[in-house]
């Protein structure tokens, strides 16, 4: 499918709010929860540089998979750092050994389920972590109502990924098609969503 | 009135506005990477006219004496001079006038910055069109460093001397410079044969020629890294530097282990944005 124009635009302009966000969105932070959400951010921001240039057909490599995990990965670990710190050491365990669990079942020429199970399970915690975290701690006071905007975004971008990563994986839930007519706008929407959240706290 | 305009419209495919273009932000981005308080704006126009001026006088001039070859290439041949719409004595002078002006001009407002300004047009016109692109595909170097040179004027013209971080700048534009022409030669191979130019994809096949644009890109990015770095540039813009070499990296990376047309074309325009990103972050 080929990328129209305002397929573009609308990946600009992604692209430039992730780089806002990377560039001063989270200067007042700790380290870790800096290098999270610079990951994450960054991710979009060279994912919608790379569909503009590229068109729809950078989608086809099989990092894919891998990038559109390591989003909601990296974002639900800088929330889990910065606001549960019980056990964010745990949560840090968990990105790392799962990214590298999603990395190795790629790798791996494997023909039983394992790595849509492994990818499933992952991404879909993630995901989850991102849409939820934000809620709870706005419903117990400990953010700003706005800030549950980031949970809103944790549920977009579970929902791309998921459609991504699943369509790479050979086993689409929506259409090729229709995932693409919707990427450009959705990957904005959540961007800004996340933005607008996380100047909320 | 409509006779100027005319003549503009002719002329400025002679300019090569696009490279014109970044090549005069590589210069301006030199002079703010100093972040002088003091520098009064007359200083950063004077820079700007004058780079301008130095650097489509060279280009006029490198169109002037390529023309032939222009003529036989494809992606060429209706560039105003290649198909005679403009006379060649004619745009010859022009790029003589506009050279002479902008290192003119270059000198009065500091001996160094006029000096750096004129080995960029001496790399560019002399060594590299006139004497080695037609001789040799390692001219690219030469090509490299005259391109190198507008960044290393507006950062000696800030600071009144040449400094290590100029020369990682200057690094930078040179190891970009490469993913530049040897993109543009390999998608053309077939058109500099016929025009009898030595290129790298010719003289060295397609996969050394991909490896060298991956390899200078890794570069360019580092080099890049560093000097910013050096320069003290905020956390913020630093991250932002950082996630976009991380980019042009897998690209150039991507160029060597999965290689297509397309990848390679995306990886020069990949390459374009981070080199305008970078200047802009190293100009705030």
């Amino acid at each position: 499918m080929k990328i129209t124009l305002l397929d573009r635009l609308l990946l600009l302009a992604t692209g430039l709010l992730a780089a806002w966000q990377i560039a001063i969105g989270i200067d007042r932070l700790s380290t870790l929860p800096i290098i999270a959400y610079t990951v994450g951010f960054g991710c979009l921001l060279v994912a919608a540089l790379l569909i503009i240039i590229l068109g729809f057909e950078a989608l086809d490599s099989p990092v894919v998979v891998i990038v559109s995990t390591l989003i909601p990965l990296s974002l639900s670990l800088g929330l889990v750092w910065e606001h549960l710190a019980a056990i964010r050491n745990f949560y840090l365990l968990f990105a790392v050994s799962g990214f590298l669990a999603i990395i190795i079942t790629r790798s791996i020429p494997l023909k039983n389920r394992l790595p849509v199970l492994v990818l499933a399970a992952i991404h879909g915690f993630a995901g989850i972590t991102i849409f939820l975290l934000p809620f709870f701690l706005v419903f117990t006071g400990r953010a700003a109502p706005g800030f549950a905007l980031v949970g809103v975004g944790g549920a977009l971008i579970g929902l791309v990924g998921l459609q991504l990563s699943f369509l790479k994986a050979g086993r689409p839930i929506l259409s090729r098609k229709t995932i693409l007519l919707i990427l450009p706008g959705l990957l904005l929407v959540t961007t800004a969503a996340f933005v607008l959240g996380f100047s909320a706290v | 009135m409509k006779t100027i305009l005319a003549k503009l419209r002719l002329y400025w495919p002679l300019t090569k506005s696009l490279q014109t273009g970044l090549l005069l932000s590589t210069g301006l981005a030199g002079f703010m990477s100093a972040r002088s308080p003091f520098a009064p704006w007359f200083d950063f126009a004077g820079l700007a006219v004058s780079l301008f001026l130095a650097i489509t006088g060279s280009t006029i001039i490198n169109m002037w004496y390529d023309r032939d070859i222009d003529a036989v290439m494809n992606r060429t041949h209706h560039r105003p001079l290649a198909d005679g719409r403009i006379k060649p004595a004619e745009a010859f002078r022009l790029g003589l006038v506009l050279s002479t002006l902008g290192v003119g001009l270059a000198l009065t407002m500091s001996p160094l910055y006029g000096l750096i300004v004129f080995a960029g047009l001496f790399f560019d016109v002399l060594v590299y069109t006139l004497w080695l692109k037609r001789r040799t595909s390692w001219s690219i170097v030469w090509g490299g460093i005259s391109g190198a040179m507008p960044i290393l004027a507006g950062r000696a013209f800030a600071i009144g001397r040449m400094d290590g971080i100029g020369l990682l700048l200057a690094l930078a534009v040179l190891f970009w410079i490469p993913t530049h022409i040897l993109t543009f030669a390999m998608l053309y191979s077939d058109e500099y044969k016929l025009a009898k130019i030595p290129t790298f994809p010719s003289a060295y096949g397609l996969q050394f020629t991909r490896l060298t644009i991956a390899v200078s890109s890794v570069l360019a990015a580092l080099a890049i890294l560093v000097a910013a770095v050096l320069i003290g540039m905020q956390s913020g813009s630093l991250r932002l530097l950082v996630v976009l070499s991380t980019g042009l990296m897998f690209l150039a990376t991507v160029t060597i282990f999965r290689p297509s047309e397309k990848v390679n074309f995306g990886l020069f325009k990949y390459a374009s944005v981070f080199m305008l990103s970078a200047m802009l972050l190293l100009s705030i």
